[in-house]
């Protein structure tokens, strides 16, 4: 994997009146995990939007080296379309494998239209997106809302190989993420 | 180069006729229908309806450009696409031109061939079909332009559509005045203006369009 490094000091974040939480550096180097934590509504998911340069943030800078690649409730997979063309669709953008799809087993619902998957399916759809895009970057956002025991293990193992290969993981979850040697931060202590 | 190619296939398939996007055959019934209906709401003299009929068919392909607005970009910014594109390195500003593209050949060719059962319908002589053809090819994809900019400005708002429409109209007239205004003078000159005004639209939609979408995501 190319070498990627993601830092951000002393970032602040504001969505309309409010200021989400302010002071927050970071800094992770290949291989690097980290949980971001803390109830809803202290800027996890605007945390993530930051950090993939997709919302400016109030104050503050973030450095990223290597490609980015976000997962979170909007899978970006046409709902009318069949999931192997939905998925397809971003293969040949990204140039990436099959081997996600049969990975998440997603092989029985190839043929159905996206929009009638379930949530931790569509979950499972927008994973095989994350990984046949082979960014080094990972921001998951929620990853495991909606899946089951069976896929979240699968989820956490994704993970923890895509750490082990030399990639970088921010993941912001309200539910525990387990992943061996993932540091842990929790947003409540940034805010304001 | 090539991810904006399966992008561009993307928007066809969606947006021409026939597409998944719902509907698109829809602008073109529409134009059709106000063919069909304006003798009776007239009366059918043959003079009059020649007279004010290629007025009616631009009138109606405005208005046939204003339906398929709300579907240009507000699914594709809720579904996520727009972000995973940015990640990419892809730019808003090439996305918006690739589906400026697509939205004219959703309608602007339809519409150029609807204008021959139109003008049938509406007694239109053949030297005034042929302004108006002229005139519906340099036009229309002005139109489309200041389409997909309304499009991309109104993206986030609520009732947006409604806002669109009302938009639309004024930034019309000029493309409108030169373009029917064509038919009235029976000179090119008409044409030709439409036509320029035409490419400055096209040479700004994008830009316009990809800022709108950027600020859209801050919101």
């Amino acid at each position: 994997m190319e070498p990627c490094r993601l830092s951000a000091t002393d970032l602040a974040c504001r969505r309309g009146e409010r200021l989400l939480f302010r002071g927050l550096s970071l800094r992770l180097d290949a291989g690097a995990a980290v949980q971001v934590a803390g109830p809803n509504g202290t800027g996890k998911s605007s945390l993530i939007r930051i950090l993939a340069g997709l919302l400016r943030p109030y104050a503050g800078a973030v450095e990223r080296e290597g490609d980015i690649g976000l997962l979170d409730e909007r899978p970006a997979l046409d709902g009318h379309q069949p999931l192997s063309q939905a998925l397809s669709f971003w293969r040949r953008i990204d140039g990436g494998g099959n081997a996600a799809v049969e990975r998440l087993g997603l092989e029985p619902l190839l043929d159905l239209p996206a929009r009638y998957l379930s949530t931790g399916q569509r979950k499972r759809a927008a994973l095989a997106r994350l990984l046949s895009q082979r960014a080094p970057i990972w921001l998951l956002d929620e990853p495991l809302n909606g899946l089951d025991v069976h896929a979240v293990a699968l989820c956490e193992a994704l993970v923890a190989e895509h750490c082990a290969g030399g990639g970088i993981t921010v993941v912001a979850s309200h539910q525990p993420f387990t992943l061996p040697g993932m540091s842990r931060m929790v947003l409540a202590e940034f805010a304001t | 180069m090539r991810p904006l190619l399966t992008i561009l296939r993307r928007d066809l398939a969606l947006l021409l006729p026939g597409g998944q996007r719902g509907g698109t055959l829809l602008p073109l019934l529409f134009f059709l229908a106000v063919a069909m209906l304006y003798p009776f709401a007239v009366g059918p003299q043959p003079e009059l309806l020649a007279r004010t009929g290629g007025g009616v068919i631009w009138v109606a392909a405005l208005l046939a450009a204003i339906l398929p607005l709300d579907r240009l970009f507000a699914p594709d910014l809720e579904q996520g696409f727009f972000d995973q594109w940015a990640l990419r390195g892809i730019a808003e500003e090439a996305v918006v031109a690739a589906r400026l593209l697509a939205h004219w050949l959703s309608f602007g060719p339809p519409l150029i061939l609807a204008a021959l059962p139109a003008a049938a319908l509406l007694g239109i002589d053949a030297q005034t079909l042929w302004t108006v053809e002229l005139g519906l090819l340099a036009g229309t994809p002005g139109l489309a332009a200041i389409g997909v900019m309304i499009s991309a400005l109104t993206v986030g708002v609520r009732g947006g559509t409604a806002l669109a429409g009302l938009l639309l109209i004024p930034l019309a007239v000029p493309l409108l005045v030169f373009g029917a205004g064509a038919l009235a003078t029976g000179g090119a000159g008409g044409i030709a203006l439409c036509g320029a005004l035409s490419l400055l639209l096209v040479a700004v939609a994008p830009f316009a369009g990809g800022a709108a979408i950027r600020a859209a995501r801050e919101g």
